[in-house]
């Protein structure tokens, strides 16, 4: 083999992509041939050097940190940028005041209900139900004055179904207040009024009894007292009484 | 985030951040300028990152990073320079190069620190240079080289070849000189 043949193969051959059986034949004649030998030598001391020059800059500590900063997995990062989070916090924060608000509000709200129907239901069961026995509001009224801190009219009922069993005195929140018995068809209605800044409570202006009370309910804000009308009787009964009392204060 | 972009995220890291060191220095060869450097491998990756749901798996991922730096050098201000400055028989006939025996420079290399083949490289036209620091530095195979410089086999082998004869010349002209 003329060694000339293999002179423009040199750097492939070192390179390492003469295909394999070229490779070996050229391993052999390198061997063998003094010429290409030094040859060889003299073209690997180049790569040599060119490896050893071209390796010669590194990059920065920061710039590595800001190259893996920017592939890095964004996750929610771009999605979710800080003022997502921070207007959602505000959001939550908002909603849930509003909502601790409402649910106390509904809580004391439906507590004063429910105590109103047991003071309803208590006073039926008891064997005097009430302390001034009277059909005539003109002797029930004034048995009220000096025992509650307020005064209050008691409606005509001339000419209606209803008729004043008679009353006594209850405490709601801790406040005193009037309670009057009333009778419609053979149903008992009970009123109680109290001073509506007594009540700690904050109750709708006009509200009908939440739906798992088990009796009807009205009740009102007039003149600074709060007016409860609870009882078995219908909703057309109550909201009738309820009228007569609105009339007359 | 689909789970699926988080998976494929974690996965273009963990190709590409071994390539980092090296895909800088090959940057700085091309571009001679660190910030400029910096600013080329940052956009490499920003591409890389965004065009990764196109790489397909099972192929050249460093022969596919490399053509992503390459083509965003050539477009910048400095590759568009360089690539103005190719010598005009770059690509013609390849040519026979004499053996290259023991020569004054070939003495010279084996007892120099590296400094003037640096000078030899920086001197390299550009095209030259990339093509040498792939193959030598980067001990990247032909199909490798051919897959990052988008030209055939062929071209290849010829223009390493134009390379290594060109950097001897320099060399030896170093020599002389000293």
């Amino acid at each position: 083999m003329v060694c000339e043949s293999w002179k423009t193969k040199l750097d492939t051959y070192l390179d390492g992509e003469l295909p394999e059986q070229e490779m070996r034949t050229f391993d052999a004649h390198v061997r063998n041939c003094h010429d290409c030998a030094a040859d060889v030598l003299s073209r690997v001391q180049m790569k040599r050097a060119i490896q050893g020059a071209g390796r010669r800059f590194t990059p920065s500590i920061e710039f590595l940190r800001q190259v893996q900063n920017s592939i890095a997995p964004k996750l929610r990062r771009n999605l979710f940028p800080g003022w997502v989070f921070a207007a959602a916090a505000v959001i939550v924060l908002v909603v849930g005041t509003l909502t601790l608000t409402y649910v106390r509000t509904r809580s004391s709200r439906d507590q004063v209900y429910s105590e109103i129907a047991d003071l309803h239901v208590a006073t039926l069961a008891s064997s005097s139900p009430v302390d001034v026995i009277s059909t005539d509001r003109h002797t029930v009224k004034p048995w009220f004055q000096g025992k509650i801190p307020f005064a209050f009219n008691l409606p005509e009922l001339q000419n209606s179904a209803f008729s004043l069993l008679g009353g006594r005195m209850t405490y709601l929140d801790q406040t005193p207040g009037a309670h009057l018995i009333y009778d419609v068809r053979r149903h008992h209605i009970s009123v109680f009024v109290f001073q509506e800044r007594s009540l700690s409570a904050k109750l709708d202006g006009n509200a009908l009894a939440p739906a798992k009370l088990p009796f009807n309910m009205e009740t009102w804000s007039q003149g600074g007292l709060r007016y409860f009308v609870i009882g078995d009787a219908s909703i057309a009964d109550l909201d009738s009484l309820a009228k007569l009392f609105k009339a007359a204060s | 985030m689909s789970i699926g972009r988080e998976l494929a995220d974690g996965s273009f890291e963990q190709l590409a951040m071994p390539h980092f060191e090296r895909l800088y220095n090959f940057a700085c060869w091309l571009t001679h300028d660190q910030q400029e450097a910096e600013d080329l491998v940052q956009e490499t990756y920003a591409k890389a990152l965004k065009g990764f749901p196109s790489f397909r798996p099972g192929t050249n991922f460093r022969a596919w990073i490399y053509k992503i730096l390459r083509n965003a050098f050539l477009t910048s201000r400095t590759g568009l320079k360089a690539a103005a400055t190719v010598p005009l028989d770059l690509e013609g006939e390849d040519e026979i190069l004499p053996a290259f025996k023991e020569t004054p420079e070939s003495i010279l290399l084996q007892h120099s620190d590296g400094q003037l083949v640096q000078q030899a490289l920086e001197q390299l036209p550009v095209a030259y240079r990339e093509i040498l620091l792939l193959c030598e530095v980067e001990e990247m195979s032909y199909q490798e080289i051919a897959a990052t410089l988008a030209i055939p086999m062929g071209t290849v082998m010829s223009r390493l070849s134009r390379a290594r004869k060109t950097l001897r010349n320099c060399l030896r002209a170093q020599f002389q000189k000293g």
